[in-house]
């Protein structure tokens, strides 16, 4: 039985429905993400876990057990807020004291355990800092403390590392992932920075419009998406409109207009006649030199139209010569490698029969 | 760029001078000069037909504290004028701060609608609304008793408790309230342990606003109150107007100011206490 089963939950405010007829199953000991866009849902599915807010239609169960009549209060679910609401009028102890004292521990425990939530987040010397004397990400961390101090089922996290500047964001990145595995409370974390899911979950759930379009661990996610929307929606990827020609187990021959055939990687539903879109990402492609080309399966010739220099990676946009425009990424590990290719230059780009997916939807 | 920097330094406490000073100016002419006079003259003689003896032929004198030291009825009535005011202040904050939240959780445009309900009464004669709950209380038997003086006072402050409790209670993030019920705190412990000592500065201004007038008003008590509700500000204008005794009226007026004061340091210093809000 997983820890949190979500059967059919469908939330309308007014005409909008927020979340539709959506189920998930959320095991014990997982950091679960939630991840799309703004309005996509999934804040609205955390205030139902949380509480705060009831489903139309459709339920939810913890450990077995239906929430519906359970206040947010006796829900054994904490939530970091995005916000972090740290009570300003108490102490960081004060504020990580706060679960322990409403549910009642005595005053030996309550010493004890906030002082080693202070010693988990590295907050030791901070215990009688207020929250306005801290750094955003001593506050993230007092939250997160705070959180998980009186040892929730699940600890919800909304958006957490929003507030935060990148450098800090990485680190806490690191920080949640370890603290995590060390307390093996279950997580369920929103967001919709996709770089960040992909790093933190062990699975994902991806939403658009109230639905999940798919849910699986990262690495199925990024390679393997099943519609155009994952596909775009994480990471970067070149779309390239395609009809099967044929399909078989050991693969898919396409056609590309303007660019003629391209080998694709089997897929069980594809049919011969099928319209679609081979979806390749761009550390996928290989850009070189006419002369430099390794002969792999599809290939194509085109111009340098754009190049972007970001230190460990260049990008360059690469228009085809049928006028298709697709993302490369080239690695600048030798020397000299930056910016090997100037804009204008005439380029190959080439790619494997088994990379990419073909997508019908 | 020290140049610049001590320019604007300059340019700035000019500014400042230029807003202070009138304000300044104006209650040193007429605040602080005439409560001088006010301490003077409490140390003097009555004079004949009232007003001051001259200085000259009865010198400086302690008989108003000694009189007011004397009879245990000051004493008496100092502290009924607390007890009134104390009162005054819990009924007003027992009154305002559910009507404060209330106004703060309603909707936008009736927000607006409410705070002008609350201040539309000012719109009136102060005296003409006394009036009023003389009419309201003289039928149901309550008129010329404390219980009118306290429903007086009470109606008359009870605007200066909700506003700073509004304007406080307004500030305050809803994502607390939500934090401490995430964290297992029912609707009372989240009242009593995020709402309520988030909201102190409003309730101790409030309260300020309420207990320092109520102690010296004299209007109230003289129009709804018996002849046993002599409060404070009642005494001292008697001193003044009917008894002609004015460097007692005046040692009175002096008492009242340091226990207003009193209150009024101990409120900053409570709410210095709490300053991290």
């Amino acid at each position: 039985m997983a820890l949190l089963e979500i059967r059919s939950i469908t939330r309308r405010f007014g005409k909008l429905e927020a979340v539709k007829n959506v189920s998930l199953d959320i095991e014990s000991g997982q950091f679960f993400t939630l991840l799309g866009p703004s309005g996509c849902g999934k804040t609205t599915i955390l205030r139902m876990i949380a509480g705060f807010d009831q489903p139309d239609e459709g339920e939810l169960y913890l450990d077995g057990q239906p929430l519906a009549d359970i206040p947010p209060e006796r829900r054994p679910v904490h939530t970091v807020f995005q916000s972090y609401a740290l009570f300003p009028h108490l102490t960081v102890s004060g504020n990580i004291a706060f679960p322990l004292e409403m549910a009642g521990r005595s005053r030996d425990e309550i010493r004890r355990r906030t002082g080693e939530a202070l010693a988990l987040v590295h907050l030791e010397d901070k215990g009688d800092a207020f929250p306005h004397e801290l750094s955003g990400g001593q506050k993230q961390r007092v939250a997160l403390a705070r959180g998980l101090v009186n040892k929730p089922r699940l600890l919800l996290l909304d958006e957490p590392l929003g507030a935060l500047d990148a450098k800090l964001r990485e680190r806490m990145q690191g920080e949640l992932i370890a603290l995590q595995r060390e307390v093996g409370v279950t997580f369920v974390f929103v967001t919709h920075a996709q770089q960040e899911a992909l790093a933190l979950s062990h699975r994902i759930a991806v939403m658009n419009e109230g639905r999940i379009e798919q849910l699986d661990v990262p690495e199925a996610l990024y390679c393997t998406p099943k519609s155009r929307f994952v596909a775009d929606f994480i990471g970067t990827i070149n779309l390239i409109s395609a009809e099967v020609l044929e399909a078989d187990r050991h693969g898919l021959r396409l056609d590309a207009a303007g660019l003629g055939e391209i080998a694709a990687p089997p897929l069980a539903s594809a049919v011969a006649g099928m319209r679609g879109a081979l979806a390749v990402r761009p550390e996928h492609l290989r850009i070189a030199g006419h002369a430099e080309r390794i002969g792999l399966k599809n290939h194509f010739s085109g111009t340098v139209g754009e190049s972007l220099y970001r230190g460990d990676v260049t990008v360059y946009k690469v228009r085809l010569d049928n006028g298709l425009l697709l993302e490369a990424l080239a690695t600048n590990a030798g020397p000299g490698r930056a910016r090997f290719h100037e804009i204008g230059d005439r380029v190959s780009i080439e790619w494997r029969h088994d990379a990419g997916v073909f997508l019908d939807h | 760029m020290p140049v610049s920097s001590s320019t604007t330094d300059r340019s700035a406490r000019l500014t400042r001078w230029l807003v202070t000073a009138p304000p300044a100016v104006f209650l040193v002419i007429f605040f602080l000069i005439p409560a001088l006079i006010m301490a003077g003259a409490s140390f003097r003689e009555p004079g004949e037909f009232g007003g001051l003896a001259p200085l000259a032929e009865s010198g400086p004198s302690l008989d108003a504290y000694r009189f007011i030291l004397d009879d245990v009825i000051y004493a008496w009535i100092l502290a009924k004028s607390f007890a009134i005011a104390g009162l005054t202040t819990v009924i007003c904050l027992l009154f305002a701060y559910p009507l404060a939240m209330l106004i703060v959780r309603s909707p936008k445009r009736q927000r607006d609608v409410f705070i002008l309900l609350v201040i539309l009464p000012f719109a009136s004669n102060f005296l003409i609304r006394i009036y009023a709950w003389m009419i309201i209380l003289g039928p149901l038997d309550l008129l010329y008793s404390p219980v009118a003086v306290v429903v007086g006072m009470v109606y008359v402050h009870l605007p200066f408790m909700i506003l700073p409790l509004y304007t406080n209670l307004e500030k305050h993030d809803p994502a607390l309230l939500e934090a401490a019920q995430d964290l297992g705190a029912g609707k009372w412990a989240g009242f009593w342990r995020v709402t309520w000592p988030l909201s102190l500065p409003g309730v101790l201004s409030g309260s300020s606003l309420v207990f320092i007038p109520v102690l010296g008003m004299f209007a109230v008590p003289e129009l709804l109150g018996g002849t046993g509700d002599l409060l404070m500000g009642n005494l001292i204008k008697e001193q003044f107007l009917d008894n002609r005794d004015w460097p007692l009226g005046a040692a009175l007026s002096l008492l009242l100011t340091l226990a207003v004061l009193a209150v009024a340091g101990l409120s900053a210093v409570l709410t210095r206490n709490r300053g991290q809000t």
